[in-house]
């Protein structure tokens, strides 16, 4: 196992600059998702980390050796892809041989190799079959089963999981994780699923545009957002974000509603954050609220409303059974709403 | 409006309940596969079976040109197996295509390969490959025709007067063995388009992440030839092969067109043998009997590509994720 440093990477293709100065430092044994909307380069930089596309500055190290000019197989790295890559006239007893085969070792090393991978993932009874008679949920098994069983020192998944259906998707994201737990293998894996990269990451890496936006835990990504992006990348119903006012220790929305700031901070432009779950119903002293849509989940209740002409998305833990057109009173917990920098987008420290 | 909406309706009921006779015969499959198989059927019976199935019972006949022949059974093909010219054009087809398969197919894929890469002037490279294959089969014998010249030969000319690597100019197709190898060449020269390009089709079908997963996987360049692209292309390389084997077994213009079967008829094909003695000679019947004599090659070769090389058990399964 090792851990990998990224230091000021770069890359260009052409004249494209992809990714404009990449720092992520992953410990050993650490299991950091890399996540960002498609086409932020979240693929280029693993990829960049397997040795597949050349660094065009900066350094990355695997354990203490920098890699840059080290060939992919010599970097002791292996890769899940996105399409699986499955070798189709092999089968996946061969598929899962073939790097052993290759760095020559004995008939009897590389069979011991291969059951122990395939009784990890439970892959026996299929040893004999070629990719094309496996199941989705399956091939996906067995590219992480060629993995295994070369045990490297680093893990990389590039959206492994973009070609299931939800169901398995659901599944597999908890067998890789249970994987890593068992195996501690240092991992990157790649993702534009904030959902997954919330439930299995250590470490989560933000990115958008080639640039690192926020690290760190899910949790901390969640209640700490270092910036817009982030604000609006992570979390599902996404956070409110309402461009207004500040007016002392209320916040004036564009569409005229006034709501409720941890404490006074002067005035300015600038955008008010505040997730969902954390407006509550205030029947007493509330903010009158048209009612626009209602979404019962059983555990909680979505309802979007207006607060004026400002559009407003809550999830209550108490059943509504307000009609759209209808008026109730809600109430944001002051304590838990962000303010933006109206131009750079960043948060405003408060505390 | 609700008046037009009944029309409809009623309309729409009336032509569900009482279809005419004529539409529900073209609803009928059976009707519709004979009606659409019929002109094809017929285009194929009269323009390929008819000429196929003459040429096979002149085999059996005595016909010579101005002469309508009669049955006489199996004693065409009894006088080839004593003739030695027959021998020897079986013997030099076998050759020729052999050779000439060999040494296209290794140099196709060597440049399908090449071609594969990522090379500046790519598209305009690929169009160069082709030429060889567009410029008619008359013209390139021709030109090999210079090419082989005793006298005005350019191979001649750049081993004798540039390179002074001989004394005397080649005779290419003067004696036997010179001139078979020169049409194998010109054959070779000729068939590598073909092979280059649908091997290159072939190969465009390989996922990049494939050699990029082997390149993970520790394998050398000569490794991922030999583990992923050989294997993947084989089923593409059976159908080539098959192809390209009927093509130059059967070959007529380009040897006819330098040589004509000489010197001493060292170089006759099958095909033009056949063509000398049913039409040049008159012999018709003799030389439909020397084509039909290609059919037996013809099959084998083609079942061999079909049952060696051809599907394999990793191909079948559903493609879908
Ligand atoms: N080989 C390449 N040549 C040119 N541009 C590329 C290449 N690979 C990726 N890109 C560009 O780099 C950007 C990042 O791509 P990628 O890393 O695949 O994004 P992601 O995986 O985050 O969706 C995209 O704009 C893409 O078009
Ligand atoms: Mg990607």
């Amino acid at each position: 196992m090792a851990s990998v440093d990224i230091r000021s990477v770069t890359k260009r293709f052409g004249s494209v600059q992809v990714l404009h100065g990449v720092d992520v430092d992953i410990d050993d044994g650490e299991f950091v998702v890399l996540v960002g909307p498609s086409g932020c380069g979240k693929s280029t930089l693993l990829r960049m980390i397997a040795g597949l596309e050349n660094i065009t500055s900066g350094e990355i190290r695997i354990g203490p050796r920098v890699v840059n000019n080290v060939a992919p197989k010599e970097r002791d790295i292996a890769m899940v892809f996105q399409n699986y890559a499955l070798y189709p006239h092999m089968t996946v007893y061969d598929n899962m041989a073939f790097s052993l085969m290759l760095a020559g070792a004995p008939k009897d090393r590389i069979q011991q190799e291969v059951n122990r991978a395939a009784g990890i993932l439970g892959l026996g009874q299929f040893l004999g079959r070629y990719p094309r008679q496996l199941s989705g949920g399956q091939r996906q098994r067995v590219a992480m089963g060629r993995a295994i069983v070369r045990n490297p020192q680093v893990f990389l998944f590039d959206e492994p999981l973009s070609n299931l259906d939800a169901k398995l998707r659901v599944q597999m994201r908890a067998e890789i994780k249970d994987l890593h737990q068992r195996l501690k293998v240092t991992t990157v894996y790649v993702t534009h699923d904030q959902i997954e990269a919330m439930t299995m990451a250590d470490k989560i890496v933000a990115m958008s545009d080639g640039n690192v936006e926020q690290i760190g835990s899910p949790l901390d990504l969640y209640d700490h957002p270092t910036n817009l992006f982030v604000a609006s990348f992570i979390g599902s119903p996404a956070m409110n974000l309402l461009k207004g006012e500040i007016s002392g220790d209320q916040f004036r929305t564009e569409g005229g509603a006034m709501l409720p700031l941890p404490k006074s901070m002067g005035s300015g432009p600038a955008v008010y954050g505040i997730r969902p779950e954390y407006i509550h119903l205030s029947p007493d002293k509330g903010i009158e609220a048209r009612v626009h849509l209602v979404e019962p989940m059983g555990s909680e209740t979505q309802v979007s409303v207006r607060v004026g002409e400002t559009p407003l998305v809550c999830t209550f833990r108490e059943r509504v059974n307000a009609k759209p057109g209808e008026a109730i009173r809600i109430m944001p917990d002051r304590a838990l709403a962000h303010v933006f920098d109206a131009e750079k987008g960043n948060r405003i420290s408060i505390n | 409006m609700a008046l037009t909406t009944a029309t409809a309706i009623d309309q729409v009921a009336v032509r569900t309940r009482r279809p005419n006779a004529l539409a529900r015969l073209f609803d009928n499959k059976l009707f519709l596969i004979f009606v659409c198989l019929t002109p094809a059927v017929g285009l194929l019976a009269v323009f390929l079976s008819y000429p196929l199935g003459l040429g096979i019972w002149l085999a059996f006949t005595d016909t010579t040109i101005g002469r309508r022949g009669v049955w006489i059974g199996l004693e065409n093909f009894e006088y080839l197996l004593s003739d030695p010219l027959w021998w020897n054009a079986v013997f030099y087809s076998v050759l020729y295509t052999g050779v000439a398969t060999i040494g296209k197919f290794a140099l196709g894929f060597w440049l399908a390969l090449l071609l594969n890469q990522h090379l500046p002037f790519k598209s305009m490279l690929r169009a160069i490959v082709l030429l060889p294959w567009i410029v008619p089969t008359v013209l390139s014998a021709i030109a090999f025709w210079w090419i082989y010249d005793p006298q005005f030969s350019i191979i001649s000319y750049l081993l004798v007067d540039v390179l002074g690597w001989r004394e005397t100019n080649i005779d290419f197709l003067g004696n036997p063995w010179s001139a078979r190898f020169s049409l194998i060449a010109a054959n070779i020269w000729r068939g590598i388009p073909f092979v280059a390009i649908s091997l290159l089709a072939g190969l465009q079908t390989i996922s990049p992440s494939l050699y990029e997963a082997a390149m993970l996987d520790g394998a050398t360049p000569w490794q991922r030839f030999r583990h992923i692209t050989l294997p993947m292309m084989m089923p593409i390389l059976a159908i080539v092969m098959t192809f390209s084997i009927i093509f130059t077994f059967s070959d007529f213009q380009l040897v006819y067109a330098i040589t004509r079967g000489g010197p001493v008829n060292s170089t006759h094909l099958l095909a033009t043998l056949a063509f000398q003695r049913g039409i040049a000679s008159g012999e018709l019947a003799e030389g439909a009997a020397i084509a039909v004599s290609m059919i037996p090659f013809l099959v084998f070769a083609t079942l061999f590509s079909y049952f060696g090389l051809g599907r394999r058990k990793w191909q079948q399964g559903s493609d879908n994720e």
